[in-house]
Formats: C-alpha cells, sequence, structure tokens
C-alpha cells in the first residue's frame, strides 16, 4: 500500500470515529429517528439508540467495512474485553442451557412492553442450532452444535468462548451476533454458565453422535 | 345494521373463535410452527377472517361520521379524490396539501382530520387494538389494489430523500442487541428459530414479502398493516416505539416497496 493511500485510509478512519463520537453525522436519517424518538427519555436515547463508534461505523459502511475500517473496529471492541473478577469461565451448563432459549426481556414501549423484571436472556437458539434435541432454532448463526466435543475445552477455548459471547466483534467487525456483555445484556456469571453450555462435555450441546 | 352486516358479525364471532383455539394447539406445538402454518391456510382457505375487516373497512369509507358528518368518498389516498383502486399499490407518496410523504395510515388519518373533523388525536386512539377502525380501513383500501403491481413514485424530491432516508435506516445498528433490520433481514433463507425472515436486499424475497400486507395473524387474531408489523420488529429490536406515522416509519415503508416493485399486491394476507 502506499503511502498516500494509507494516510488517506487514517485520515478518513479519523473523520469517520470523530464525527461519530461527536452524535453528529451528515446521514440524512439523524432527523428523522429524532422526530420518530421525541418522547423516548434520555436514559432510552442514551441506551437504545444513540450510537456508539462501532454501532456507527458498522451501520456507514452496511456491515462490510473495508480493510482499514474494519482493523479500527478490531482494535477498539479488543480493547472492551474483560474477563470475569472470579477467573471462572466455566459456570453451570445447565443455566446456560436455559438462557440460551430465554427470548424475553428488554421489550419496552406502550403496546407489548415486557413485565418489569422479566427474565433477560441470550435467545442463543433465535439464531443457533445447539443441543441436538432442540429442533426450534435459527440460522443467523452457524450450527454450534457439538462445539465443545469437536474443539476440546482447554483454557484457550474457554478464553476464547467467553470473549466471544462477551464481544463478538473484537473477533469478527460488524458481526450480526449481539455483543452481550460489552452492551450489559448479560452478566459475567451468565456468560460463563453459557461457555459451560458450549464447552462441557456433559452439556446437551455435545451429547450424542 | 343490515342482514349482510348481522350475518358477517356471527361470522367474525365463530372465526374469532377458532382462531383461538388454533392458536392454543399452535403454542403447544412449537416445533411444528411451520406445519401449523399450513394447516391455518388450509383451514382459513375460503375465508380469511380479513375481509370481514376489508368490509367493515368499506361501511366506514362510506359512512358519514365525524364532527362534519362527512364520509371518507372525497379522500385523496394519491390518485384523486375519491380513487381507491390502484392507490395502495403506489403509497406511501407526497401530499402537496400535507408537504408530507405519507402512507397510507397515515394518509387516511389525515382525511379523518380534514374531512371529518376528528382531532389527530381522535384519529389516532387505539389505532392498534385488533379491530380498530383504522386496521379496517387500511384493510379495505389495500384490497382495492389487489392484482396490482408495487410501484412507488419517487419522482418528487421528497419521496426520493425518504427513499435514501429508508435505506439507510435499514442498516442502522443501536441498542443493547446492536440490532438493525439488517440483523434478521439481510441474508437468503434465514430463521429466527423456526420464522421465515424474508430478506429485503432481494427483490424477490421482497416481492413475496411485501403483495401479502396488510395481514391477518393468526396468532393475533387480527389484522396488522405495514405500521403495525415494523412497529413490532422496532420492538424486538428493543428500541422504544417509533411514533405512530412518523417519518422515519414511512421512509421504510418507501424503501421495502421500492425493494417490492412490481410484485402484484394480494392483499389482505394470512401470516402465522
Ligand atoms: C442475532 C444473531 C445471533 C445471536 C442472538 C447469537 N449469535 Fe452467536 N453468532 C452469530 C453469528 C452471525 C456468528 C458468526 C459470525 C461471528 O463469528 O461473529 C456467531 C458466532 C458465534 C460463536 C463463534 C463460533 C465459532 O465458530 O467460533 C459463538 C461461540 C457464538 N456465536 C455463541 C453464541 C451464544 C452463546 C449466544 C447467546 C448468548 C449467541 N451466540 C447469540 C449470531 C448470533
Ligand atoms: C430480531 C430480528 C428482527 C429484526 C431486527 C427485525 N425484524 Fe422484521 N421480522 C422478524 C420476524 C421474526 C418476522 C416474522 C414475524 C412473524 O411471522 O411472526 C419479521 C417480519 C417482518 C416483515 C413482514 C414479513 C412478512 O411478509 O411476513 C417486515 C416487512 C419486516 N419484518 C421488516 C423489518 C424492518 C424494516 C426492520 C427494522 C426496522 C425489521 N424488520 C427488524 C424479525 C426481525
Amino acid at each position: 500500500m502506499s503511502v498516500r493511500r494509507r494516510l488517506f485510509g487514517l485520515v478518513a478512519v479519523a473523520m469517520l470515529a470523530s464525527s461519530s463520537m461527536a452524535g453528529a453525522s451528515d446521514s440524512v436519517t439523524d432527523a428523522i429517528v429524532r422526530e420518530a424518538f421525541a418522547t423516548a427519555t434520555p436514559e432510552e436515547w442514551r441506551d437504545r439508540l444513540a450510537q456508539d463508534d462501532a454501532q456507527a461505523l458498522c451501520s456507514r459502511h452496511r456491515n462490510l467495512p473495508p480493510p482499514e475500517v474494519a482493523a479500527q473496529i478490531l482494535e477498539s471492541q479488543r480493547a472492551t474485553l474483560r474477563l470475569p473478577d472470579d477467573g471462572r469461565l466455566m459456570g453451570d451448563w445447565r443455566a446456560g442451557e436455559k438462557l440460551a432459549s430465554i427470548g424475553t426481556g428488554g421489550h419496552i414501549g406502550r403496546i407489548q412492553p415486557d413485565p418489569p423484571g422479566r427474565a433477560k436472556g441470550g435467545n442463543c437458539y433465535a439464531c443457533h442450532v445447539m443441543a441436538p434435541g432442540e429442533v426450534a432454532a435459527g440460522n443467523i448463526g452457524p450450527s454450534l452444535t457439538g462445539y465443545g466435543r469437536l474443539r476440546g475445552n482447554t483454557p484457550e477455548m474457554q478464553r476464547y468462548t467467553y470473549e466471544k459471547i462477551h464481544n463478538a466483534q473484537a473477533f469478527f467487525p460488524c458481526s450480526h451476533m449481539p455483543r452481550f456483555g460489552h452492551n450489559g445484556w448479560l452478566t459475567p456469571k451468565e456468560i460463563a454458565d453459557l461457555v459451560a453450555f458450549l464447552l462441557d462435555p456433559a452439556s446437551s450441546v455435545n451429547a450424542g453422535r | 345494521m343490515t342482514w349482510r352486516m348481522r350475518g358477517l358479525a356471527a361470522v367474525a364471532v365463530l372465526a374469532a373463535a377458532s382462531a383461538v383455539s388454533i392458536v392454543a394447539a399452535a403454542t403447544d406445538a412449537e416445533d411444528h410452527a411451520a406445519d401449523e402454518i399450513r394447516k391455518y391456510r388450509q383451514m382459513l382457505e375460503d375465508g380469511n377472517p380479513a375481509e370481514l375487516m376489508e368490509m367493515k373497512g368499506e361501511a366506514l369509507w362510506r359512512e358519514a361520521r365525524g364532527p362534519t358528518g362527512a364520509s371518507l368518498e372525497a379522500c385523496d389516498l394519491g390518485l384523486g379524490p375519491g380513487v381507491v383502486a390502484g392507490a395502495y399499490a403506489q403509497l406511501p407518496r407526497f401530499f402537496a396539501d400535507t408537504g408530507r410523504v405519507q402512507d397510507t395510515e397515515s394518509r387516511l388519518i389525515s382525511c379523518m382530520v380534514a374531512l371529518q373533523g376528528f382531532t389527530p388525536v381522535e384519529a389516532t386512539r387505539d389505532w392498534y387494538r385488533p379491530g380498530s377502525d383504522l386496521e379496517a380501513l387500511v384493510t379495505y383500501v389495500a384490497t382495492q389494489s389487489k392484482g396490482m403491481p408495487i410501484r412507488v413514485p419517487v419522482s418528487h424530491p421528497e419521496e426520493a430523500r425518504l427513499l435514501a432516508a429508508g435505506g439507510e435506516l435499514f442498516f442502522r445498528r443501536s441498542g443493547p442487541l446492536d440490532f438493525s433490520c439488517a440483523t434478521c433481514h439481510s441474508q437468503d433463507q434465514r430463521r429466527i428459530r423456526l420464522q421465515d425472515l424474508p430478506n429485503f436486499l432481494n427483490p424477490a424475497d421482497a416481492r413475496a414479502s411485501m403483495v401479502t400486507w396488510p395481514a391477518y395473524r393468526v396468532s393475533q387474531s387480527a389484522v396488522w398493516t405495514m405500521e403495525r408489523r415494523l412497529i413490532d420488529c422496532v420492538r424486538q429490536m428493543r428500541w422504544p416505539e417509533p411514533a405512530f406515522g412518523s417519518e422515519a416509519i414511512v421512509a421504510l415503508q418507501v424503501w421495502l416497496q421500492h425493494q417490492g416493485e412490481g410484485g402484484e399486491l394480494q392483499s389482505p394476507g394470512i401470516k402465522r
């Protein structure tokens, strides 16, 4: 890559980053979004409508970031990775199994909100085939059946799996997979339970065949 | 109430009762949701309950109502005052009198305000409740475009602006699950659990979906308009509820209709 092109790339990245950080952009949708959600509370704006850098960049590039932007996202998302304070990466696979199928929680609005305190899960089955016995599984993500049996449950795999669930974009910029830990949707303990669901040899994910 | 309307009301009660039991059966056997949908379709083949909504909507269209005691028959849905046939296939579009690009829902509301003297609050109250007047009116208007190709105009600069905005909004990610419409609707042959997801980047999928709205939803025993559908997808994204008739919702529809251009309308559709 020529110096000029690289410089151009960096400048472009810097421009994108600063505009999204300032919360303003040249996007024609900003005013439209403001109008549609005029009655949203400041907390709802902060937690549900404002975009962080990764969201803004992935939106702008329609989930296909050019290499320079992809590298920038990868770097910023890797910097968010945190292991749990107690160091336990593998929790209770049965608790993880339950979390993987809970699709409720966090719905707001007037028409059909969740009652306060409604259980919030990972809803992994919405996108992944997991235990072979569960046929109501979606396919936005790859099949995870036999995940631990096929890949082992070494400390490295535990760490990768934990970090992947915490922030999928630390490995795959603009992945469709939610950043469950980074966004505070799942707790470190819940993520560890899901790691066990995927890696524990006794888990239904690794059963049979 | 004419004998015809009375008969319809009786059919409506029966249809609602059978829909409820069908729904209960489906919840028990969620694993077989796709099979169940095929079954509903068979059972409802010669009677989509949405047809009752269509008739209710037609009666509402013709009835003198509101403070001014006028009917909606002078309402301009884009093809001239009183022209209903074909209007849905070309909505949303720009209207000079309101200065906005409007979808079927928001245009009907403008007419209820301008012609019948309702306040905007009255005209939109409970619009999302099953059996609402607006649901009936939209169903009536849409069925008058049956067999006609979807073709939304983009000649006015406002129409072009909303088309571009709709495409951007489709990819706009935010919220605790990082969702945008594209998360669920930008790849072929994808499912959430067992529910098939149209890929709106693929014109064949977009046409197949857009021609079926508004649709009777068996699981809700109600007709859903496109606004209702989109507002529910936004709810699933864990965003706040967008304002009814807001530009964001209209822009998404301009873009979706554009993606589905040429599809021949089969409204009302029938869904899970
Ligand atoms: C909205 C869709 C979606 C949801 C919900 C989702 N995922 Fe994913 N997941 C994906 C996609 C798409 C990929 C592939 C791209 C990537 O690696 O980021 C993926 C990849 C993965 C991988 C990496 C697989 C590999 O081969 O390394 C793991 C592990 C995983 N998901 C676990 C989970 C768990 C656990 C949950 C629930 C807490 C979950 N996912 C929820 C979409 C999703
Ligand atoms: C988390 C997943 C998800 C997201 C994000 C999502 N949708 Fe959907 N969408 C669905 C599901 C599931 C259905 C089918 C629901 C059913 O049949 O009960 C659906 C149905 C639809 C339909 C009707 C399809 C048909 O003909 O049956 C349209 C149109 C649509 N979505 C548009 C959108 C738009 C626009 C957005 C963004 C504002 C969006 N969706 C965001 C999951 C999603």
